[in-house]
């Protein structure tokens, strides 16, 4: 063969409005090979693999720089069609199933054997009839080929999750000169037996001669699995290693990066310690769908900054929205010893606690009212303040305190806007994060929960948020419990961190902890264990 | 898989809310307007045979996840456009029918890319879309005939245009074209008479649908309405696929207001394409049609049971509360609940779908 590689990407960089979040990739995998992907959150795995099957996402935001080379030869893709017919798959991450067809509908999805019909010949092919019984046999075949024996006519809806993952990948076997497999976190909705087959399974595919590329967190399936790793780390190739000679401590490390070494924070009077609790969570477990979190029990020290750590899908961001009641809770949160009712929104928000969401836009804040409404109208609710009595019993919302108080946090928080009554719709991201602040500083909360309080907002943005926090927590002595994406933001900031995964919280480790740890424990794997 | 009979008939019954509510309706209603069952059979086959064809056009766009289509209004009104034309050149009989057709199928096209393209813009609100877009096709069809006609339409029959000179009077007679196909083959069957070719055509349409879902397009049709995302995910192309579903909808209610308004005789210009929309949905979704889920036997059931339910409720209303107005609110209000209906239980799964992800 003329080239050794048969996908080869080179100098990959990708930019979001002159943000980069590739740079300069390089990747390669022979016929034959299983090559790992492995990276955190953020790390670039997904637009990297959004390139490679031309999604329009990459389109619509003014392409990628470098190339791919497919068995030589330079391509580009314009859209996934392309890309499938040159011989492209992907088992996805989330499942692309329709519920209401069957297993073999589904397999056999947009690339159905067809019967010319007379109307075809003259209308064109999509008149054709849809060749059932071959739909079925070829749809059979593949099951065969993984090893699932299932009916292939029963329809995907209400089938087990372990299921819909070995039908994803009977499609993807199932194509007809398929080159290069993309597995997408095959094995994270599986069980442990499950995975093993479906691990069996791809290893049968990949002596068949396709590439394949195996993006998992999950890194002792990446290295019993492939036979060589790519290591991804804020949009750069870090190694690309033989799994050979490769240990889990290794890869965790080159994951999570080097140690950064920590600004001081400022002092405090009392150092938080076990023996003040300020809140304290028992076998918590909140059904936040794609976050669920399977029973957490931790208690918070009165005045620290604890963060909540983990890789997207285990559970971290389910937390606090379950103590806010915002997703279906059980379990048993105490404030000072007092139960905080589960499910009933405002119940936290009356013991003191407040919370700035993840989902600024959703739940978070009112686009379409002023800087001056957002900040104030958590506390009018909760507590009864900027409100003005009326003589006859009622009150009426004070607009003269409340858009004095909105002066100062503009003031106070650097806010970029025209006055406090300008509409939040109208600010950046990072400034709209910042009235989010206002607003949870306007409730005095002795507990803040935080999460993903940097996320899509600019460099800027991100320290003065940062600073607002730790200030809140050193001046004001609010308890913030953080959660956060980015490992690299909480080890600056907290005293703590928690580590989720799977819905569980795996180990509680200092700040100072080595990157490998880290990456242990966000893999699912407590230091001893490992 | 094997369900005990007990069950999967209360699985039955839940699933088939509505029509078996409106068999129920039906019953009483029947008993209750003392009327003779020869009577009401007649009177509601008649009415199914001009209706069927509009409500089948129906179909399509739900299979291929455009909801109800509201937009067929556009389809009759350029049905109406075709029979306008025919009144004006005097064509006959089947001939006419035929001419109706040929010239409205080029409008219905027209109209029915328009819909499309604003449904493939609209997504997620294509029900709304369309009918705000009906709405405003109203005005625009009103202009055309207030206006144009007589001045840029060449149309000269003093019996159709106003007395001013220009824009068309309220009625268009279309007796060189009525009961042209509903007379060409016709069949007593004691006490009933059958439109045979009527049903003819109707069966033709039944089939064809049928067929187009067993092709490649027809597929697509089901996936991309199942999901648009996965569907293109698989390569589909998503936009032209709606596309041909709302063409294919919007031709056969031109088609299908051809032949309901053959059956009636008279066009009331501005009037007639009012409610063809609303009804024909109504009709659909008393049948067990949702909005994500339809088929042409509930296309057909419901038109049956619709119709029905509007000849026994004013004798109904008569005999029971002494007033047939009773009854006409009653059908009405029975057409407009099933829609709000429809439409709640939609939003409301839709919702529940949005919490699962």
């Amino acid at each position: 063969m003329a080239h050794e590689y048969l996908l080869e990407m080179r100098g990959v960089s990708k930019h979001y409005h002159g943000n980069y979040v590739l740079k300069g990739v390089d990747l390669k995998v022979k016929a034959g090979e299983i090559l790992g992907l492995v990276g955190e959150n953020g790390a670039g795995k997904s637009t990297l693999m959004n390139i490679l099957f031309g999604m329009p996402v990459i389109h619509t935001t003014g392409g990628y720089e470098g190339e791919v080379r497919l068995a030589g030869e330079t391509v580009r893709f314009a859209n996934p069609g392309e890309a499938l017919s040159a011989g492209i798959g992907m088992v996805h991450q989330e499942f692309m199933l329709l519920p209401g067809f069957s297993i073999a509908e589904n397999i056999k999805l947009n690339r159905e054997p067809l019967i010319p019909t007379t109307l075809s010949r003259f209308l064109g092919t999509r008149l054709s009839k849809v060749d059932m019984p071959r739909v079925r046999g070829d749809a059979r075949r593949a099951l065969d080929t993984i090893g699932l024996g299932i009916d292939e006519m029963l329809p995907v809806l209400g089938l087990p999750i372990g299921f819909m993952q070995f039908i994803e990948v009977a499609r993807e076997v199932d194509k007809s000169g398929v080159r290069v497999l993309v597995f997408d976190e095959p094995t994270a909705l599986l069980t442990e037996s499950e995975a093993g087959q479906l691990l069996a399974a791809l290893k049968r595919i990949a002596s068949s001669g396709v590439a394949v590329i195996f993006i998992s967190h999950r890194l002792e399936e990446v290295l019993t699995i492939c036979d060589n790793i790519t290591v991804l780390r804020d949009g750069e190739v870090v190694t690309t290693t033989p799994s050979a000679g490769a240990t889990l401590t290794m890869i965790a490390e080159l994951m999570v990066g080097r140690q950064t070494k920590r600004p001081p924070l400022g002092e405090r009077t009392v150092e938080p310690s076990d023996d003040d609790i300020v809140l304290e969570l028992y076998n918590l477990e909140v059904d936040m769908p794609g976050e669920e979190v399977r029973g957490v029990s931790l208690a918070v020290r009165r005045g620290e900054i604890l963060g909540i750590g983990g890789l997207a899908g285990q559970g971290k961001v389910g937390l606090s929205n379950g103590i806010m009641g915002i997703f279906p809770a059980r379990g048993s949160v105490k404030k000072d010893g007092l139960e905080i009712p589960l499910n009933r929104p405002g119940e936290a928000y009356k013991h003191g606690i407040a919370f700035l969401s993840e989902d600024r836009k959703g739940v978070g804040l009112i686009l379409d009212r002023s800087i001056e409404y957002n900040i104030s109208v958590v506390a009018t609710l909760t507590k009864g303040d900027f409100l003005k009595r009326l003589p006859i019993g009622a009150a009426i919302r004070d607009r003269k305190t409340a858009t004095a108080y909105a002066e100062g946090a503009i003031e106070d928080l650097d806010i970029r806007c025209t006055g406090p009554t300008q509409r939040l719709r109208h600010l950046s991201g990072g400034n709209q994060q910042k009235v989010c602040v206002a607003r949870a500083l306007a409730l005095k909360p002795e507990v803040l929960l935080v999460s993903e309080p940097t996320r899509g907002i600019d460099v800027g943005a991100k320290e003065k948020i940062l600073d607002l926090l730790t200030g809140m927590n050193r001046q004001q002595g609010v308890t913030i419990v953080l959660t956060s994406s980015e490992l690299a933001e909480l080890r600056r900031v907290c005293d703590r961190i928690a580590i989720i995964y799977d819905g569980r919280l795996v180990d509680i480790l200092s700040p100072d902890d080595s990157n490998a740890k880290f990456g242990l424990a966000m893999a699912g794997k407590k230091v001893s264990e490992a | 898989m094997e369900a005990k009979p007990k069950r999967s008939l209360r699985l039955f019954i839940r699933d088939n809310g509505v029509p078996i509510m409106f068999l129920a309706l039906c019953g009483l209603g029947v008993v209750a307007s003392g009327k003779p069952l020869g009577f009401l059979l007649q009177e509601t086959i008649g009415r199914m045979a001009r209706n069927s064809f509009i409500v089948l056009s129906l179909v399509v766009p739900i299979v291929a996840g455009l909801g109800l289509n509201f937009a067929i209004v556009l389809g009759a009104m350029a049905g109406q456009a075709g029979l306008i034309a025919v009144a004006e050149a005097k064509v006959t009989g089947l001939a006419g029918i035929f001419t109706a057709i040929a010239v409205s199928f080029p409008l219905a096209l027209l109209l029915g890319w328009g819909a499309g393209s604003i449904m493939n813009k609209a997504k997620g609100r294509e029900m709304i879309a369309g009918m705000i877009l009906g709405f405003f096709m109203n005005g625009v069809y009103m202009l055309v005939f207030l206006f144009g006609a007589g001045t840029i339409l060449p149309i000269k029959d003093p019996k159709m245009i106003l007395p001013q000179g220009y824009g068309l009077r309220n009625t268009v007679d279309l007796q060189v074209i009525k009961w042209a196909l509903d007379n060409l083959l016709k069949v007593r069957l004691g006490p009933v008479s059958l439109p045979l070719a009527t049903f003819a055509a109707t069966a033709l349409l039944t089939w064809g649908i049928s067929k187009l879902f067993s092709t490649k397009l027809g597929q697509d049709m089901r996936a991309a309405g199942q999901d648009m995302r996965i569907a293109e995910v698989a390569g589909i192309q998503v936009d032209r696929t709606r596309m041909v579903a709302m063409l294919i909808s919007t031709v056969l209610a031109a088609i299908g207001q051809i032949l309901f308004l053959q059956n009636i005789g008279t066009l009331n210009v501005y009037d007639s394409h009012g409610q063809t929309g609303t009804f024909a949905i109504a009709a659909l979704l008393v049948g067990g049609a949702t909005v994500t889920k339809a088929t042409v036997g509930q296309a057909l059931l419901g038109t049956f049971m619709f119709h029905l339910l509007f000849i026994v409720s004013p004798y109904a209303g008569q005999n029971l509360l002494g007033s047939a107005m009773v009854g006409e609110y009653f059908r009405a209000f029975v057409a407009y609940a099933v829609i709000a209906f429809s439409l709640a239980l939609h939003s409301l799964q839709r919702g529940k779908m949005a919490i699962r992800r």
